[in-house]
């Protein structure tokens, strides 16, 4: 990782050196945030891009570390948020355990987990551009599965009326309380992410994404290292499976269908693919232009928009506003954000 | 995963005639059985299990044309992968845009093989300036020109909704292809000792021999013409072609005309047999993906092989075990995936 703002870092700096200014301004800016925002900016453009971010970012953590593009990252999250349904409560009379809150999300997550570590597995028998079809293939028989299975899944219509839980005196689907939890629990993935990134694994998975052959030779074992790097990233998903159903109150297949696990691929490229900052920019992006662009080109042709945005963002920097800022930065500072590689 | 797979590939090497002879007894014993299920009156206790003779022999039939179709547009995707290593995930757009296409030309016309030929030229036109606009300028990047495609699938699908609203078209077949085929197939005998013989409708028959012949033809295409030789050569080794003097963006230029084109002419045909709505192209993108990934990329025999699998698993799925269905589509992936990551006939890099 060199190319983290605050990758050369030496032990002597006190920690808050380590953190650098950009991330102490940020999330300053980011708890600030909602004393100036309404209660529309906080969960639909706040909350909504965080929870879109936390995919992104489990989604970069594959592409960026570990060379896999996965377009099942939406169907990880659905597996959570359908888990949230099936062991809580819902409306819908079917299944619905009845699980409190604190039961039902760990079991969500590592059902989650394990979903990704199975979807890994079964992708990373191939290698390169064959994750891609292998993933959006898993993708788009799973949607199917949810919507031709009632006893599972409810079919079409899904679960409705799933409430996120209220304790400590605070319910935590309305506004503030819900934005500050999708915040605490995104930046606890980013700093998990960053902080992984440059320990003994994500060292090794970065190792095996630019030579695995030569990893293999050296004893280490690639395709465990690439399935925990699948592990990892479900439980990012899943939590944001979690966030998800709690912050829309009910799950379809139309939650993990395929325009929605093309748009986390979106995100995560607009935003850049190589820092775990880029999902989250590229989140905003995109939840900014879903809410205002209807005003442009009209709630219709939204998805021409974007595609054209995305063609361009492939075609003119293919590491997305990140590397926008790479190019841009070497004209302010001298060392690129990303050195040839 | 060199791996994993060289201990089978040895044995498999090393066990020689035995175990070919093997799995062509198992082989002919299938065959045996099927041919019995297929033409034998049933017992009872058969049809208690398996719902009805009737039941059982359309879904094979069924699977047998859907698997037609899903050939048509799959081995255009395992050609233009095979060559260019270029995972067209626009390929279901094609297969929609052709459909659209051949219903707009068949309703203005009244030919409806003037819109067969229309869905199938007019997307080789759009496959060759894709190829060249778009493709051609991000050779040697996988991972983009993946993308590029998904962005364009994005933009293709929503156009297409602007143009076609949402709305679902049938293509209107001709007269001559109209009607039922009474088959040789007994699938019940009434009490008074007439037999009940299946019918079937002549379209879908009609589409599997389109889709045989189509399949023979790309077949002699690549082992018996130049251009196929090149072709051959460039999935191998694109460098070497390109340094034997081949130009080989004219082949790609090819090779990508006859894949879209295949998928615009499937598009047609397999609209006038189903329907033609928004989400067909996530359909048969599916199925296109589940088929190269079980037949192998690049092998046109691993797609028909792999389009065999599915088409018959899906309609088998749907009559017996309707709400699981897809389930079967996906065993037999991760299985294919498990045993022999590269596909069936797909050859290991």
């Amino acid at each position: 990782m060199s190319l983290a703002t605050t990758a050369n870092v030496t032990p002597q700096q006190n920690w808050l050196e380590r953190l650098g200014a950009g991330h102490i301004i940020l999330a300053i800016a980011l708890v600030l945030y909602p004393l100036v925002a309404s209660d529309f900016f906080l969960t639909q453009i706040g909350g909504y891009s965080l929870i879109f971010g936390m995919l992104g970012l489990s989604l970069m953590l594959l592409a960026g570390y570990g060379g896999m593009v996965s377009l099942a990252q939406i169907t990880v999250a659905g597996i959570a948020a359908y888990a949230i349904a099936i062991l809580g409560n819902n409306n819908s009379n079917i299944l619905g355990f009845g699980w409190p809150w604190w039961l039902a999300v760990p079991f969500a997550v590592l059902a989650a987990a394990l979903a990704s570590a199975l979807i890994g597995w079964i992708s990373v028998r191939t290698e390169g551009i064959y994750t891609i079809m292998i993933t959006l293939a898993i993708a788009t028989a799973t949607y199917y599965f949810a919507q031709q299975n009632y006893a599972i899944f409810n079919g079409h219509s899904g679960y409705t009326g799933i409430r996120a839980p209220a304790f400590w005196g605070i319910g935590w689907r309305d506004a503030r309380p819900f934005y500050y939890l999708c915040l605490g629990l995104a930046v606890l993935s980013y700093a998990a992410v960053l902080y992984g990134s440059r320990s003994t694994f994500g060292m090794t998975l970065q190792a095996i994404r630019d030579n695995p052959r030569r990893m293999r030779a050296l004893g280490y074992h690639v395709t465990a290292h690439k399935v925990f790097a699948w592990l990892l990233a479900g439980v990012i998903a899943g939590l944001a499976g979690v966030l998800l159903v709690w912050f829309n109150g009910r799950v379809s297949p139309g939650t993990i269908g395929v325009d929605a696990a093309i748009d986390v691929l979106i995100i995560a490229v607009i935003g850049g693919l190589r820092h775990p900052i880029g999902p989250f920019l590229g989140a905003v992006v995109v939840v900014l232009m879903q809410t205002f662009a209807i005003d442009i080109v009209g709630a219709e042709r939204f998805n021409t928009l974007i595609g054209m945005v995305f063609l361009v963002i492939v075609f003119v920097s293919p590491d997305g506003i990140l590397g926008l800022w790479g190019r841009i930065k070497p004209h302010l500072a001298q060392e690129s954000l990303r050195p040839g590689q | 995963m060199s791996l994993l797979e060289q201990p089978s590939s040895s044995s498999l090497s090393a066990g020689g005639m035995t175990r070919r002879q093997a799995w062509g007894l198992v082989g002919l014993v299938a065959a045996a059985v099927m041919v019995w299920l297929v033409f034998a009156v049933w017992p009872d206790w058969l049809n208690a299990i398996l719902i009805s003779k009737k039941a059982f022999v359309s879904a094979i039939l069924n699977g047998i044309t859907l698997a037609g179709l899903y050939f048509l547009v799959a081995s255009g995707f395992t050609l233009i992968f095979g060559l260019m290593r270029n995972v067209n995930l626009a390929h279901g757009s094609l297969y929609l845009l052709g459909a659209y296409i051949g219903y707009e030309v068949t309703n203005h016309t009244g030919y409806w093989l003037l819109g067969v030929a229309a869905g199938f030229a007019v997307l080789a036109i759009i496959g060759v300036v894709m190829q060249v606009f778009v493709f051609r300028r991000l050779e040697g990047d996988d991972l983009r020109q993946t993308l590029v495609s998904i962005g364009i699938s994005i933009v293709a699908a929503d156009l297409m909704l602007a143009v076609w609203a949402g709305g679902t078209y049938q293509i209107t077949t001709p007269e001559w292809l109209d009607g039922a085929l009474t088959l040789p197939i007994i699938t019940a005998v009434r009490s008074n000792g007439v037999s009940v013989f299946l019918t079937y409708p002549l379209y879908r028959v009609v589409v599997l021999a389109a889709a045989i012949v189509i399949g023979v033809g790309l077949w002699l295409m690549l082992n018996r013409t130049r251009v196929g030789m090149m072709i051959r050569a460039g999935v191998d080794d694109r460098a070497m072609l390109q340094a034997s003097g081949v130009n080989v963006h004219a082949v790609f230029a090819v090779v990508f005309a006859v894949g879209a084109g295949l998928a615009g002419f499937a598009g047609v045909v397999g609209g006038s047999a189903l329907s033609v709505a928004p989400g067909e192209d996530v359909r048969y993108l599916l199925a296109s993906l589940v088929v190269v990934i079980v037949g192998g990329m690049g092998s046109i025999t691993g797609a028909a092989i792999g389009a065999l699998l599915i088409g018959l698993a899906e309609q088998i799925g749907l009559v017996y075990f309707p709400t699981y269905g897809i389930v079967l589509t996906f065993v037999i992936m991760v299985v294919t995936l498990a045993v022999r990551p590269q596909g069936i006939m797909g050859k290991a890099r």
